[in-house]
């Protein structure tokens, strides 16, 4: 791997020293990026974790609120007085920027203002149960759509500091040690080929002398 | 505009239709599959699934996780949660981290 084909010259040698001083500065600032992703991961895993747990709970309850509801009453009224929404929900997405990753944000606005007006049905033919049902599910919406949020951030982030980890790993453990060892190389060639010239200049005038002053 | 979908078996997502979801009833795997791909072709930005739906088809999820869109997000079904998005953290963490940590 090591000094495939490099020409030792000065002019190499000034370019290869240029590209570790960028090489170094590109690594410095990568794992600061690095340490820093790291950082707001955590927390939106912290976050993430605390959210699930409380959607899941919401959901069980409101689960087993529509589990009563369906016993009460019949499958065809159930489907019947749920078929045709009053309510309907519209998503916007913002994106934010957290160290150069976009991560969504959504902003959701839904048709009918008032919350409590989501009951799509006369209350003639229905059962209180569901009622009971279709608010647990409203509360618990809310949270549902703020853990979307977080999750996809904390995919897109794990997925981004994958990315640059890899990329300080190989800037620290391949291309800086490479160029290093390459500068090392045309240094030792450079300095040998400066040996043997003044070996070979003090042989000449070795060779001189003796030419001009007949020494025997 | 973009729009949310709730994927999942009839008595476990039917309440999400009066607030106003797209809901998909969908039972099996192969139709849960298409369903996916159909979805998020389409102007979805939040796609619920329920965790006994999701479990059949982790490959399809995967591919849309480095995506900005879709979000795919587990919910539990009827019968409770497998924990799959519980697995979904970890295998984030392990990711980003390149270990196993917590």
């Amino acid at each position: 791997m090591a000094n495939k084909t490099i020409n030792p010259t000065r002019m190499e040698l000034t370019r290869l020293k240029g590209r570790v001083k960028t090489a170094v500065r590109g690594h410095k600032l990568l794992k600061d990026k690095r340490d820093e992703l790291m950082k707001q991961f955590m927390e939106v895993v912290r976050k993430n974790r605390a959210l699930r747990r409380r959607v899941e709970e919401g959901l069980e309850k409101a689960g087993a609120a529509m589990t009563v509801a369906s016993a009460v009453m019949s499958p065809e009224m159930l489907e019947q007085a749920l078929l045709y929404p009053k309510q309907s929900v519209e998503l916007d997405v913002t994106y934010r920027n957290i160290m150069s990753v976009n991560v969504p944000v959504y902003h959701y606005q839904t048709a009918n203002e008032d919350s409590t007006e989501i009951y799509p049905y006369g209350f003639a033919q229905t059962s209180g149960e569901l009622d009971a049902a279709l608010e647990a599910l409203g509360k618990v919406f809310r949270d549902m759509l703020e853990l979307a949020e977080v999750e996809k951030t904390m995919q897109l982030l794990a997925q981004d500091i994958e990315k640059t980890r890899r990329r300080v790993n190989a800037l620290e453990y391949v291309v800086i040690p490479e160029m290093q060892r390459n500068i090392r190389y045309i240094t030792m060639k450079l300095d040998e080929n400066e040996r043997g010239n003044t070996t070979r200049l003090m042989k000449v005038k070795e060779m001189v002398l003796q030419d001009a002053h007949n020494y025997k | 505009m973009y729009k949310i979908a709730v994927m999942g078996d009839r008595d476990s997502v039917l309440g999400f239709k009066a607030l106003g979801l797209d809901v998909y009833f969908v039972e099996d795997t192969d139709t849960a599959r298409r369903t996916l791909h159909h979805l998020a072709g389409e102007n979805y930005a939040v796609i619920y699934m329920t965790e006994q739906l999701a479990q059949h088809l982790t490959g399809e999820i995967a591919r849309y996780k480095d995506a900005v869109m879709p979000a795919i997000i587990f919910i539990p079904g009827k019968s409770g949660s497998l924990g799959l998005g519980e697995a979904g953290l970890k295998s984030a963490v392990e990711r980003a981290v390149g270990a196993d940590i917590s």
